[in-house]
């Protein structure tokens, strides 16, 4: 790539950082230069992003409706698969994957719903309570 | 004794960063970041085969996360120390202990909570690297070389993002060198020939077809079934995911190939081996290679592009890249170092 050549487009990294990159100068050598951020990558971004959003919402849908427990909303919304949530909580997978199920949630006692609310930064009545509102 | 002051280095790659501020620090000066990244064998791509990140596939375009430190320091002949920790108090003594005795550290850590950086890019990603280097009366003075400037933590913030939980968890990992002596000229070449040596072989000789320029070739065969298997949607998806690996902050541009490229120039000088700087132009044609395959797969997503021929296009690319690579690394495997 060469020096001219490197973008400079708006991206998230706005107003945080803007990041290294290697190009060639006119001499024909590498050296560094700063790039705000390039329109490609930012639409990967994005698009992971609305993706991300989409399971959220969709989460949220089966917490309304009853057929998963709030644990699967803070979840998608903290961006945490089973490995990151078994890490957080000591839990393991098989555990979590039961505490999916609303019945299962709901007999959960406060020591166990306090380590999924530690997890996802919440207390526990706000957890317990969660009934698949946009507003959390 | 006066303490030493301790100089932030920005750099494309936050573990070169980190190697290249630390020994810099401990008055290794020749050191760059295109030297640690080749001496510690830095290329490579995999595609890890039944393994998912972030709902899409697992790739990679650099070696593991931890060897370009511990190779080059070992390459260069320094000792280094690195500790983990169950604890979290434990961790928390051992830096404080470091600080006070004006030793920068480098330290593993997960981005999710990394306050200092856009939301958007606060994924459970734990293999950033970040020096600590001091303290002031409420927090921890923190170089982390993707950032322009440096940055702080208080306490808490530290600990947490030490102690983030999911893959490749951190457990307040910490190193850094005890010493560096005086490095000679022949060290660095012998070092700069060990990591090319070492690149060659990850990129052309691993068995299997998931790694090096066998595994660009293994990506390529299964974009061409995507759009079949997966849908339209989840198939763009899945190459905004290669786009990422390749391309975000940190990778330099072009997959790490850019940034190869220029430790290649960097060791024709101190090697005085011209055929290096022909190898470092292909690496650049490939870098910029995958750049244009970057834009081709940002068009499908963004809908310009969809039908099964687009798909065809990017796996004819990475097939070229392929090829690239390979006649690049074929030829820098068969120079003989003087």
């Amino acid at each position: 790539m060469k020096k001219q050549d490197l973008p400079q487009d708006k991206s998230a990294l706005d107003n945080f950082t803007r990041e290294v990159c290697y190009v060639k100068n006119e001499a024909g050598n590498y050296e560094t230069d700063l790039s705000t951020g390039w329109e490609a990558k930012k639409v990967a971004l994005d698009n992971a992003w609305d993706d991300i959003n989409d399971r959220i919402k969709e989460a949220q849908q089966n917490v309304r409706s009853g057929i998963s427990s709030p644990i699967a909303f803070f979840m998608e919304e903290k961006l945490m698969d089973f490995t990151v949530l078994s890490g957080y909580t000591g839990f393991w997978k098989w555990q979590i994957k039961r505490h999916l199920k609303p019945a299962v949630f709901q007999k959960l006692s406060t020591k166990k719903l306090e380590k999924y609310a530690t997890a996802f930064e919440l207390s526990v009545s706000e957890l317990k309570n969660y009934n698949g509102s946009e507003a959390i | 004794m006066e303490a030493k002051q301790f100089n932030h280095h920005q750099t494309a790659h936050c573990e070169n960063g980190v190697t290249v501020s630390l020994l810099k620090h401990h008055g290794f000066d020749k050191i760059t970041e295109p030297l640690a990244f080749g001496i510690g064998s830095g290329l490579f791509y995999i595609q890890i085969p039944f393994m998912k990140v972030n709902n899409g596939p697992a790739i990679s375009f650099r070696t593991m996360p931890g060897a370009i430190f511990k190779r080059t320091c070992k390459a260069l002949g320094i000792k280094v120390e690195k500790k983990k920790f169950n604890s979290p108090e434990k961790a928390a003594l051992y830096l404080e202990e470091k600080v006070a005795n004006n030793i920068p550290v480098g330290c593993q850590v997960g981005v999710f909570h990394l306050n200092y950086f856009p939301k958007e890019y606060r994924f459970h990603f734990n293999a950033h690297n970040l020096i600590v280097y001091g303290k002031n009366e409420n927090s921890y003075l923190i170089s982390d070389p993707v950032m322009e400037t440096t940055t702080s933590l208080t306490a808490e913030e530290l600990s947490k993002v030490r102690f983030a939980k999911g893959a490749l968890a951190p457990k307040g990992h910490v190193y850094y060198p005890i010493h560096v002596g005086q490095i000679s000229h022949e060290t660095l070449k012998k070092a700069i020939i060990k990591g090319i040596k070492r690149n060659c072989r990850d990129m052309l000789n691993i068995p299997g077809s998931f790694a090096g320029v066998a595994g660009i070739q293994h990506t390529a065969k299964k974009i061409r079934k995507w759009r079949s298997q997966l849908g339209e949607k989840q198939a763009a998806l899945y190459l905004g995911q290669i786009i990422r690996m390749q391309e975000e902050i940190g990778t330099g541009g072009g997959g790490f190939r850019f940034l190869y490229a220029a430790f290649l120039e960097e060791a024709a000088a101190i090697l005085d081996e011209k055929e290096l700087l022909e190898v470092s132009e292909q690496l650049t044609n490939a870098g910029d290679l995958w750049r244009d395959s970057a834009v081709l797969m940002a068009g499908i997503f963004k809908g310009r592009l969809k039908t099964q021929q687009d798909f065809e296009r990017c796996a004819d690319l990475l097939d070229q890249i392929s090829a690239v690579e390979k006649a690049a690394f074929k030829q820098l495997s068969k120079i003989k170092f003087k």
